[in-house]
């Protein structure tokens, strides 16, 4: 037992480190759940209405690779739920791995924990006052939520069903985040392996739902096991008990990890590296390639499947037109053409904003290096601040820029091939992901303009980027006016391929994305560093 | 003789903290300069500022006869700085960074920086994050010395250096001495700063203090004399700078303001001195003086 020692005073600085953070998290989980759940019933009064929305979205490829089936097309609270049943899960499983691996790597790295050790405390302490701090976090998360959506007015046994999907995702992947934690040195690196898990597990869902043939594959990803809890649709609680094991393995394999391993190490003990450094490592730009180039082709291979699994499965769109009415919805959907345009052109967005994930990220990477006093060294030689500032701002450009192009690409020769048309499909496709950077750049710049104004609200950049993901997702649900919808610069990407394109706002927003940076530059080029 | 660094009424503040507050500093051209101070007394800020790193609210600073704010890349390839806090990369090897700080600078001599590292006994195929703090702070070191640079800038350089680093330490900066180069060395280490450096500037509360060389500032202390005189003394409570005096029948013991000891010495000899012992202020005594707050000060104002 003496391994525990402590934990409750982990357990306890943990929640007022994050005082404000999590009763942020759960209160944005709360509202996001109730709220579309309010508009929804506000939208759909009968049951007819409910049904020919439901039969809709589940003719629309896009939507259901996206959020996944509906389950009982008469079900209120799933009609209502869908977009947040398995994207949500992923935004809580999301939470809970890095808050797990913010309470345990991180402090690690920092050394802050080998200060802590050196009092009282025990071997497992650490890990396991960051799994209850997480565990604790989703089960807050899921009660409430189950809670308000009984006061919205849906049934009570699917709300509580509803969130114990949002609960068990988010154990889940504590559990992921409690292991990784033990894999690398780095939370960065434990972070990152954590997003490929719940990637593979997202698009592994994604396949599950894409048709009959393929439902099979959900039941191999945590995420597909929280939504095959079909809330509001049966609400079969018991598969719960599939995540739950899970975390009770990962667990265990973590702490037999952390039995094993020394504090501050990681599985790979680092090898040895070169004495001198190669001929090229003698610029800042040389080196901000070495700090970025791992994670770049992380992301770079991570799109490229990405990009390759959306061409496949828009190719099986006639797939979902099963029944003679679906049929007749698609026709007036535009066709099978229409509507494997509307599914790639939706795909698009996404890798849009995915890639706007890695452009803040490494945009971020200013600041970090600033604060880990690594920047001052680098500026106390010949570098001047614009070219610090530039090695890494262009490694969030081109890097963005690079994991478009790559997703574009797969995409393209994916559905080409099955489709027969490659030659067709691979322009179209490259299009139509490259009008995504526009967005992208300016959501990198605003972080860039951030580090040069207010350095220490340069986190403030994921914020707006949370934002701008909400508007789009459910300003329309929320009826928001257009004035605000405005504000997110993805809403004036225009939607290839199939839509129409106009330059303006692809001009509009590169010119915008440039002055911020020119901002940020001049900004940062008159303040004090540190 | 020309001054490599010149500092004259800096302000700096942080929001409400005052951390420079009017310093003056000199460096002369080829004389290594230590800068003394209690912790938060400014030496990091000031340092911090002749790098062009903060701007400062007011006063002026040249820095091998330029503007470190506007041309502070010009100016850095002339210049080599060694952080208090050294973090490197974690997956860069110590030897890259060497390499990658020196070519950013200009350029270093392999041959040296092959010498140096035999000398501080660095591994230079190990990984930032696997490294010590003495042995991060070694990389900066040897970044620092093997390039060829006019001015070293170091920041408590020897903070985690081990007693035998610490000596391959003094040999460089001694060294470094006879190549010519000016260094300003900020530490808190007395034997350090005795032995290596020139003249020493003793910075509180964001001002400079005392200036010159060991010699000028034991002048400006209090030597501790103890005699036996032939018969009992007078006059001497009244002689200006005695203090702490006491008297017992033929002995006598005192402190005198080093300035004035002449006094003391002619007043003690009209009695008859038998026996005499004075002791000149240790170093500590000197720096002490300076670290402890208030009460120390105005002593030493009017012994000025
Ligand atoms: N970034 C900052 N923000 C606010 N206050 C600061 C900052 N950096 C330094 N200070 C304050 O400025 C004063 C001077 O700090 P500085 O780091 O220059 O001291 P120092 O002489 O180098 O001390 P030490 O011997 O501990 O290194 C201190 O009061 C410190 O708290
Ligand atoms: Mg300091």
């Amino acid at each position: 037992m003496n391994d525990f020692v402590g934990t409750s005073t982990l357990v306890r600085l943990a929640l007022r480190r994050d005082r404000v953070l999590i009763p942020l998290w759960v209160v944005v989980f709360v509202l996001m759940a109730a709220g579309s759940a309010q508009a929804s019933i506000d939208l759909y009064p009968d049951e007819k209405s409910r049904i020919e929305a439901a039969t809709t979205t589940n003719s629309s490829p896009a939507l259901v690779s996206l959020y996944g089936r509906i389950f009982d097309p008469s079900s209120l609270g799933e009609l209502s739920l869908f977009k947040l049943t398995a994207f949500g899960a992923l935004l809580v499983a999301l939470l809970a791995s890095m808050l797990v691996v913010r309470h345990t790597r991180a402090e690690e790295e920092s050394g802050r924990l080998e200060l802590l050790s050196a009092g009282v405390l025990g071997r497992y302490a650490a890990l396991t006052a960051g799994l209850l701090v997480s565990g604790l976090t989703v089960v807050l998360i899921g009660l409430l939520t189950a809670v308000s959506l009984i006061g919205v007015g849906l049934p009570v046994a699917g709300s509580f069903a509803f969130g114990l999907v949002w609960t068990s995702a988010g154990l889940a992947f504590a559990g992921v985040g409690g292991l990784t934690a033990q894999l690398t040195e780095g939370a960065r690196a434990a972070n990152g392996l954590t997003a490929i898990v719940l990637g593979v597990s997202y698009v592994l869902r994604a396949i599950g739902d894409s048709s009959d043939g393929t439902a099979w594959v959900s039941w191999l990803s945590p995420i597909g096991w929280s939504q095959q809890i079909r809330a509001y649709a049966g609400d079969r609680v018991v598969v719960a008990l599939a995540p739950l094991a899970l975390l009770v393995v990962l667990v265990a394999a973590a702490y037999a990890l952390l039995r094993r391993r020394d504090i501050g190490a990681g599985l790979v003990r680092p090898r040895p590296g070169p004495a001198t450094a190669a001929a090229s490592l003698r610029s800042p730009l040389a080196l901000a390639w070495r700090l970025h180039r791992g994670s770049l082709y992380g992301w770079g291979f991570a799109f490229l499947l990405l990009g390759l699994v959306v061409g496949n499965i828009a190719s099986n769109v006639d797939g979902f037109a099963g029944s003679e009415s679906a049929k007749e919805l698609i026709q007036k959907l535009g066709g099978v053409d229409g509507i494997t345009d509307a599914f790639l052109s939706t795909e698009m967005g996404v890798l849009g904003l995915l890639a706007s994930a890695f452009g803040i990220q490494a945009a971020l990477r200013l600041r970090s290096e600033e604060t880990a006093l690594r920047a001052e060294p680098l500026l106390a030689t010949g570098v001047t601040r614009s070219r610090w500032l530039s090695s890494h701002v262009l490694m969030a450009l081109l890097g963005t820029t690079l994991l478009i192009v790559v997703g574009g690409l797969g995409a393209g020769i994916s559905s080409g091939a099955e489709l027969g048309n490659t030659g067709r499909q691979v322009p179209r496709l490259l299009a139509a992901a490259a009008v995504q950077l526009p967005a992208i750049w300016l959501v990198t710049a605003l972080v860039v303009l951030l580090f040069g104004v207010a350095p220490k609200l340069v986190t403030a950049g994921w914020f707006l980027f949370g934002a701008f993901l909400l508007i789009g997702q459910f300003g329309s649900i929320f009826d928001l006016p257009q004035s605000v919808m405005n504000l997110s610069p993805y809403g004036h990407t225009p939607r290839l391929p199939g839509g129409d394109f106009s330059a303006t706002p692809v001009v509009w927003l590169t010119v915008i994305a440039a002055a911020l940076i020119v901002a940020g530059y001049t900004t940062f080029r008159r303040r004090d560093i540190g | 003789m020309t001054s490599a660094i010149v500092v004259s009424g800096l302000h700096k503040s942080y929001g409400v903290t005052h951390a420079l507050d009017g310093l003056d500093l000199e460096v002369a051209t080829g004389e290594v300069h230590g800068f003394l101070g209690p912790n938060g007394a400014g030496k990091s800020t000031t340092i911090r500022v002749l790098l062009g790193l903060l701007r400062g609210d007011s006063g002026d600073v040249s820095l091998l006869g330029g503007d470190p704010w506007h041309d502070a890349a010009q100016l850095h390839r002339r210049l080599a700085y060694v952080p208090g806090d050294v973090n490197l990369w974690p997956n860069l090897t110590g030897g890259e960074v060497i390499d990658l700080l020196g070519r950013l600078r200009g350029g270093l001599d392999p041959k040296k920086r092959d010498e140096l590292l035999r000398r501080f006994d660095l591994d230079p195929t190990k990984k930032g994050r696997t490294y010590s703090k003495g042995n991060r702070q070694k990389v900066a070191l040897v970044a620092a010395l093997a390039s060829d640079v006019e001015l070293l800038i170091l920041d408590e350089p020897t903070s985690g250096l081990d007693p035998l680093m610490e000596e391959v330490f003094r040999q460089c900066i001694e060294e470094e001495r006879h190549r010519d180069r000016t260094v300003l060395l900020s530490s808190h280490i007395l034997s350090e700063v005795e032995a290596l450096c020139d003249r020493i500037s003793i910075i509180r509360k964001g001002k400079v203090v005392e200036t010159g060389t060991l010699a000028d500032l034991r002048h400006l202390t209090r030597t501790s004399v103890q005699a036996e005189l032939a018969s009992s003394p007078n006059g001497l409570a009244k002689l200006p700078g005695v203090h702490g005096l006491e008297v017992e029948g033929h002995r006598v013991r005192c402190e005198v303001d080093t300035a004035q000891l002449d006094g003391l010495m002619k007043q003690l000899a009209a009695s008859g001195i038998k026996n005499l012992v004075a002791q000149p202020p240790t170093l500590e005594e000197l720096f002490l003086r300076h670290y402890e707050d208030d009460t120390a000060e105005p002593a030493l104002v009017d012994a000025r």
